[in-house]
This record gives C-alpha cells, structure tokens and sequence, in this order.
C-alpha cells in the first residue's frame, strides 16, 4: 500500500500525518507539495491540518481551488481513499468533496484538548478497528470546527449512516454539554456517500502511543492500513 | 533638510549628553535619518545601557554551552551532534497597547531569533503578569494576549506547551509578556550573525518593509503615561503565514552552505540587524535603500531604517550564492532582494535615489553607546513573619480550598487549552505540570522546559528573590527527572533611573549569580525590559527566567500525578514557620509582608540531586516541586492530576497552617512504592537530604489527619472554575 500526504506552505501538521502513517505502515509516505498538478499513483491521500495558505479568509477557500486539490478531487470521485483531518476537512468541504462548512467555535476561541467520540456511522476501511456507539479518545486543535450543514443535508448524513463521529463523554453520551465548538448534532467527523471520504476535525495522528498519551490513534491508523492493503 | 533642534532631539530619547556624544563621533551634526539610528540603536532596549554592567557579572559558561549571550539565542550541546537553541523576549509596552499583536509579534520575534541561528523551533513557552483581576482592563488584555499568543504559535505549527502567568495590582498599568522559544539544531549547523566577506552581498528576505512599528524599541525604553493609547501605530501587526514561509525558507537554505551571516530584523529593524552584523564582522555595508522591498510607495529613508515590520531577515551570502538562493525563497513565495554588500570602509552608508542619505562609524554607533552605572540603593530585607503571630484557621479545608482557587494558584487550563501544545507531535508531558516535556523527534533524548519567576519575593528581598527564580526552574525541571542545563532570563523591571528600582535590578542579579553558580546552570541569552512604570509607578521586579534540562531516556520521564493507590508519599526537604510573602498571608490574611522563604543553595543542590537521581533510577512513580501555596497545595495539585486521594499525617513540631502553606524552598513531594519508599530512606540519609514520610496515596479525598479532609472533586471545582469565572463576561 501506497500513501501521499498533500503538503500546503502553511500546513504543520504533515509531518505528524507522515509519522502516523508510517508508523502503521512501515514505508515512507510520499510528501506531495501543493504546487505540483500530479500525484503519485497511491492507495491514500491524507490532507493534514495546519493553516494551508494561511486562512486569513475563510479556512481552506483557497486551498479549495488550488491545483493539486483539483488532482485529488479526480481521484477522490474514482474511488480512492482520502482522510482529511483539521483543515484537511475544511479544504475537503470547500471543494465539494463533502458536504457542510466547518464556522469558528461557537465560543470563539482556539480549543486544544484530548476529546472523546461517540463512533458513529460504520465504515470498516476507517474506523473497522472501533465497534459502533464505542468512545474513542482523540485530540482536538482548531478555532474552526463547528460543523454546519442544512437541515436536509443533516437528515440525509444521519439517515445514511455518514455521520462518523460524534463530540461525547466517556461515556458515550452525546449532548450540549459534550459539544465542544457548536457543531450540529455534535459531528465531529462525516464520510461521503462513496464512504471513501473521511473528513474530521479531530487528530488521530496525535495519539499513537502510549507516551503521548494514548493509542487510539495508532488504532485508526493499523486498521486503515490493513483494510487497504 | 529638517533642521536638528533640541525639541527633535528630545523627542528621539537622547538626552542633551547622549547628543554631544553623536557630534563627537561624526564631528558634524546629524541629518534625521542618522539621529533617527542613533537613537533607536541608544534606546534602553538595543543598547542595554543601565543593565550591561550587572548583566556582565551573571555566569555564562558551562562545559556544554556552545554559545552564551550576545548573539540571537544561547545554545547549549544535548549530544549526539545536537543542539538546543533558545532565548525568552520581552513584549511588553506593544502587549498592553494592543494586546493582539502585541503578544503575536512578541512570539514571531522569539521565533525568528531561534530559527536564525539554524534552528527549528519545537516549542514555546510564555510568562504572563496581569493587573490584579478585578482590573477594568485585566479581562481584555488577559483574552487578547492569549489569543495573539495563540494565534501566532498555532499558525506556525510549533506547540506552545506552557508557562506561567500571575496577576497583581503592580501590573495594573504595565503588563509583562515574555515569550520563549526553544528549538533543535544540529551542532554543525549554528549560524551566527557576523559579516564577512568584502564584497559579499547582503540580501534581504520576507516580508515586504511598511511604516509600522516606527520606533518600537524607542516606546519600549519609557515610561506610560495617560496618553499611552495613542501609541497604538508604534505596535507591529504580524503574519504567522509568512513566518512559516520564512522558517522553510530559512532553513532550506541554512541545508545549503550559502550563508555567511544571518540576522532576523526585530527591534529597530534594519537599522538594528545591519549595524549588529557589522559590528560583529568588524567591516562596513552598503546598502542601496532602493532596493528595499517596501510595501508602500514614498517611504523615506528614516522609516525604512526605523520600520519594525515583521517577518523580515537579512543575509550576507557567499559570493554567486544569489540565484539558489532566491529560488528557494521564491518557491517559498517571498521576498528576496540582494540591498548592498559588505564593504572595508566600518561605515554603514545608505543611498536612495542616487544620494547618500545617511554615513555613520558602525564601530562608534555600536561600541560607543551609553553605559551608564546607574545610581542604586539595596532594598532592605524584612524580618520573616513567624507562623505563631497568625491565628490558625479554624476550617483548614476550607483554606485550603481558598487558595486552590486563589488567582495565583487556580488551573491556567483556560489559557493553554487555546495554544496548539500537541501539534509536531513530540510533546510527552503537556502544560499543567512542573515543566512541559517535548522528545528531540526521531531520538530518544527529551528536553524538558520551564518558566518561573516569583515577583513578590523579588519585592520583598531581591536578592533572595532573584536565587529563588533560578531555583525553581532548576526544580521544575528536576522534578521531571531532566538534568537542568542552562536558562535564559527576561529582566523585567521599573524606572532605572530611581534608585530603588536600580537596586531591584543589582540585588536580583546578585541572587541569580549565586543560584547559577551553586547550581552549575548558566546564563546562555537573555534580555531586559526596563521602564515598566505608569506615572511614576513601577512593576514587583520580575526576572523571569527559562529554564531548560536534558532527559536522556524519555521513558525516565517523570510527573506529578499520583499513580496508583496504596504508593508511599514523602516530603523531601525541610519547612519552617516563616510564613512570609507567602500565598496563605496574601489571601487568608491579605496581608503582603514579611522575608520570602530563605534560600539555602546547598541544600537545593543537594535535594534536588537526589530527587532526579531517585527518578532516574526508577524508585520514583511521581514527583512535584513544592511552590506557591506549600505542602497542601503540591499534595492537590497532585491528587488532582492523579484524580486519587491521599492520607497524610504531619509532625505536630510546627503549627498547623506553617506545616501545610508555609512556602519554605529546595522541597519536593515525592511518591514510590513501600519497597522502594525504604531505599529512599537510606539513599537520603546518606546524601544529607532530609526525607519524611507523609501518608499513602489513595480514596477520592485529600484527607491530613487532625487538620482537613476534601473530596477531590471538590478541590477540582475550585481550582478548574476559577479563570473561566473571571473570564466569562457578565451577562453573557
């Protein structure tokens, strides 16, 4: 299995995205920088968090419409898996690739913290290594993640099973008080009817081993891994 | 041409003395873009002319410093071929303007001093000092230097994994903004700031240059007064983007062997870089002003040189060097302008449209600026407050809760959950604890980092004051299992001119001297904030002091949450009754008096080697110095992070608020196994280290036999609700 991590100037969480990824997979990762119109041939794409041309208008407006996400839109529509994770979700919202828009946090600060998630919808390639309605432990590190979409969408994400996670306590509980940025229905995370898209604003990548902190990370990761290969 | 009066003369901060001394070193008088330079390279804060004198006295060398103050950032060896690079900036006057920006760009700056000597940053840290709380202004500033801190280290993608913050009515009218970087280089990759090379050329990169932040450096050597506001223009603006830009660029071509020299533009901008570059060189430059990279059309010369805009750097490359260069920094979407080159004449010559606009002596400008031994008086030291002249509590739980969620001791969760601390992926132990720890990526090797300082001591007594702040780095980062290896410090004081506050400075020098040399930790960078007055009134002395340590196994690493239930506690170190300037006086008695707890460096020596001895060795399951608030407050702070309880009985030898909130130094709380807890007995008794047993760890309360018992719970409400209560505006 072959995966590629897109490279913006101001995205930082690529090498995390790298190291995560090899960890579970053992060969490098192909560092895929935005001005470049080709990808290699791969089996992933990960678009990382980070502030891809800086955001100072809306997060990933312009990443959206730049040329490599047009490469990964093509890939993306035959089939091929993408994980978005942080501003990856916000450029994946702002090409189409998924539906909504992710609006600064409702209390319109920075929230950095360890949060848990309901596992929501099922999706063996990203997160077969979770049972349904389990909590998992990932990060969050983001001042826009407060997930809108219209009511008609929201109804078709719940009612087809694409919602993937959800902001809740330890356990399990899903409700205003566990719903850290505003989000609608909590939505920390949603897949594309395809299920080949998953977009989430919080980090897996940050919680792959014990001494960080913990390893659901690393769970998401060996079971993306394996499901592909 | 603007004709120099006195009234000019003033208004750039030279005194009538300091302008003699510009027309004996040109033998003419000056044009204004040369008073202009002057004045700016004179200022308090580029020339450190009330505090080099002391500043000189302060240990600077240890066998793995590699480079000490004087040039952008210290750097220390960590081994294998690697080096830590790092320094702690003061942002001050900008941050109480405007408290965005102010704190943004005090980060930007820090950053660029380290990633200009080859580095790349992999942490920050901050201290913060805020009026009292129920300040009109404390709410906003607190919110918007949170926010510019956090804006401006999260773009960039380096984790700002903790400091300290205090709040005191001192800094009603002068807040203090110190920002630390930390980053990684290999040993054979430092770059230094010294032109070379006649004829090389000197090229410029980043950002482009704009007429903010004309005379920062100037603002920042005076004092408040009630028009303060309207210097708000004076306050930079930052662009995180573009220093990340900058950073890649850097550091791309720091790969390469092109560069000779390389200089961020901070404080005074160009002027400050160009002539800091070839007074280290011992040569002159040239530089052509029209090929400054300028954002807006008409500057003149004066504002090119005194524009402190962000995210800029200047270089002196290798000859023919310039168009690999400058494709990286083009790929990388910035600014690359080659503006002069390095001349023989030790003159600093500045054309624009074909006229020499400025001709200055570098040598002079930089080696001739004012030293001045500034008048002092010692503070005197007051007697320590003896505990038996306080009425015990009759409810010690609830004192205890009172200063749980006291504004000195309450969570600063708040804060840090608004910086990025994770992102790099590195960072072992988060904010919260005695020091954050982040691993050199990719080894085994873990630096662990911390920022300290307690400025009601330094007021008190500044000399003990000033040990004291040295001390507590040392032991925060001890209490991580890390070998502590140097500190950078941020001197952040009133008006030098006053006597007394002169003898703040000296007498916390003198402290910090003998901590440095009792505790082999040196001094490797540094920088100094003076005139923190509003009319006439100055700041508690603050030598904030960063500290940084070596852990060589991150599995060693230790923390202060108590592990499992049934482990033995103890208490390495001694207390006493003097209950001076501690946080118990302060809140319970509101009462700031008194000597703070005395320092005996020996004995914090010899503690604190056989506590990072004890960890490394494996006896130890967690560990916290004991600070602010005493034994009662470490034994929360603990159970809290452990979410367990604990069963502790302490001798009757001392009263009962003293044995619990006395502050007393070189102490620490300890937890192992009952096996091992025997091995550290004897361990500490051979070392002279004086260790007690306290209790055992477990049950959801803290429970001191004959004195308290709290649920856990019930000290985490207080101690979490705190900052978010004070934050939370009324009525929304």
């Amino acid at each position: 299995m072959k995966a590629a991590v897109i490279v913006f100037p101001g995205s930082n969480c690529d090498r995390d995205m790298k190291v995560a990824i090899e960890q579970s997979l053992g060969t490098p990762a192909h560092m895929v920088w935005h001005g470049d119109s080709d990808l290699p041939d791969v089996d992933l794409i990960a678009i990382p968090g980070g502030f891809s041309y800086g955001d100072y208008l809306r997060c990933g407006a312009i990443a959206g419409n730049s040329p490599i996400m047009r490469e990964v839109v093509k890939r993306a529509a035959s089939g091929t898996p993408v994980l978005a994770v942080c501003n990856g979700f916000q450029i994946a919202t702002e090409t189409g690739m998924l539906p909504g828009a992710l609006l600064r946090n409702a209390n319109q600060k920075f929230i950095c913290k360890d949060v848990d998630l309901k596992v929501v919808g099922e999706n063996k390639r990203f997160s077969g290594a979770f049972a349904s309605g389990q909590v998992v432990r990932f990060p969050v590190a983001h001042h826009d993640g407060n997930y809108f979409a219209d009511d008609e969408t929201l109804a078709r994400l719940e009612g087809e099973g694409l919602v993937a996670f959800k902001y809740a306590d330890a356990n399990g509980e899903v409700s205003d008080a566990t719903n850290i940025n505003g989000s609608r229905n909590n939505i920390a995370g949603i897949y594309n009817e395809a299920g080949n898209i998953l977009g989430l604003m919080p980090h897996p990548e940050r919680l792959i081993s014990e001494q960080l902190g913990g390893t659901d990370g690393k769970l998401f990761f060996d079971n993306l891994v394996n499901s592909l290969n | 041409m603007t004709e120099i009066t006195k009234e000019i003369v003033a208004e750039h901060g030279l005194s009538e003395s300091e302008y003699e001394r510009v027309l004996e070193i040109l033998g003419r008088e000056p044009n204004l873009t040369e008073l202009g330079i002057f004045s700016v390279m004179w200022s308090e804060h580029c020339s450190y002319k009330s505090s080099k004198k002391w500043l000189k006295t302060l240990p600077t060398e240890a066998p793995w410093v590699i480079c000490g103050p004087g040039e952008n950032a210290g750097v220390v060896d960590i081994g294998d071929g690697q080096a830590a690079i790092f320094k702690m900036e003061s942002h001050n006057h900008p941050s109480y303007i405007e408290p965005y920006q102010g704190a943004a760009t005090g980060v930007g700056g820090i950053l660029r001093d380290v990633f200009t000597m080859g580095a790349r940053p992999v942490a920050n840290m901050n201290a913060l000092r805020f009026g009292r709380p129920d300040h009109p202004k404390t709410r906003h500033l607190v919110s918007g230097v949170v926010s510019g801190i956090g804006g401006y280290g999260n773009c960039m993608g380096i984790p700002t994994v903790g400091g300290e913050t205090n709040f005191h009515a001192s800094y009603d009218g002068n807040i203090l903004v110190n920002a630390m970087t930390v980053g990684i280089a290999d040993t054979d990759k430092i770059f230094y700031s010294a032109a070379a090379g006649i004829g090389n050329p000197v090229v410029y990169v980043g950002s482009k240059t704009g007429r903010d932040g004309i005379h920062g450096a100037t603002m920042a050597s005076a004092e408040f007064d009630d028009d303060s506001e309207e210097k708000r223009p004076t306050v930079q603006v930052g662009d995180p983007f573009t220093e990340k830009l900058l950073l890649e660029a850097c550091l791309e071509l720091m790969a390469t062997d092109a560069i000779v020299a390389i200089q961020d533009m901070g404080a005074a901008g160009l002027t400050s870089s160009s002539f800091e570059m070839a007074d280290k060189g011992g040569v002159g430059i040239q530089i052509d002003l029209d090929n400054v990279p300028m954002r807006e059309e008409g500057m003149t010369p004066y504002e090119i040189m005194l524009s402190e805009s962000q995210e800029r750097m200047l270089m002196i490359l290798k000859p023919g060097r310039e168009d690999e260069a400058r494709a990286i920094f083009e790929k990388w979407e910035l600014d690359f302008a080659v503006i002069g080159k390095v001349t023989d004449t030790g003159k600093m010559v500045l054309t624009m449209h074909g006229d020499i606009v400025a001709d200055l002596p570098v040598a002079p400008l930089a080696d001739s600026a004012p030293e001045y031994d500034r008048p002092w008086v010692k503070t005197e030291a007051p007697a320590p407050l003896k505990a038996d002249t306080l009425p015990v509590p009759a409810d010690l739980g609830k004192t205890l809760l009172n200063l749980m969620g006291s504004s000195e001791i309450a969570s600063r969760k708040w804060i840090w959950e608004q910086y990025d601390h994770m992102v790099m992926g590195d960072t072992i132990q988060r904010p919260g604890g005695d020091a954050a720890v982040v691993r050199v990526h990719g080894t085994d090797k873990a630096l662990a980092i911390t920022t300290d300082c307690t400025p009601r001591y330094c007021y008190a007594d500044p000399e003990t004051g000033g040990a004291q702040a040295v001390a507590e780095t040392w032991r925060n980062l001890t209490a991580t299992g890390a070998d502590p290896l140097a500190i950078t410090d941020c001197m952040n004081f009133g008006n030098p001119e006053r006597p007394e506050i002169m003898g703040q400075f000296v007498g916390c020098i003198a402290g910090m001297k003998a901590a440095c040399n009792a505790l082999d930790y040196p001094v490797v960078s540094g920088n100094v904030s003076l005139y923190n007055e509003t009319n006439g009134t100055g700041i508690h002395p603050t030598p904030a002091i960063g500290g940084i340590g070596l852990l060589k196994q991150s599995s060693h690493m230790s923390t202060i949450a108590f592990k499992a239930d049934g482990e033995t506690i103890l208490l390495v170190g001694e207390t006493t009754d003097n209950m001076g300037q501690t946080i118990y006086l302060r809140e319970i008695e509101g009462r700031e008096e008194g000597a703070p707890p005395a320092i005996n460096l020996e004995q914090e020596r010899r503690n604190g080697d056989f506590v990072r001895a004890s960890i490394q060795a494996g006896l130890v399951t967690a560990s916290h110095d004991i600070s602010d608030g005493g034994l009662a407050v470490a034994l929360s702070e603990m159970a809290l992070a452990g979410d367990r309880g604990a069963t502790i009985t302490l001798e009757d030898s001392l009263p009962a608020h003293a044995a619990l909130f006395a502050e007393d130094q070189a102490r620490y709380v300890i937890t192992a196994t009952a096996e091992n807890a025997q091995t550290l007995l004897e361990n500490a008794k051979k070392a002279d280290v004086p260790l007690q047993i306290l209790g055992t760890t477990g049950h959801n309360e803290l429970k001191v036999t004959g004195m308290l018992a709290i649920s856990v719970s019930d000290i985490r409400q207080v101690h979490s609700q705190w900052l978010p209560d004070l934050m939370t505006v009324p009525g929304h």
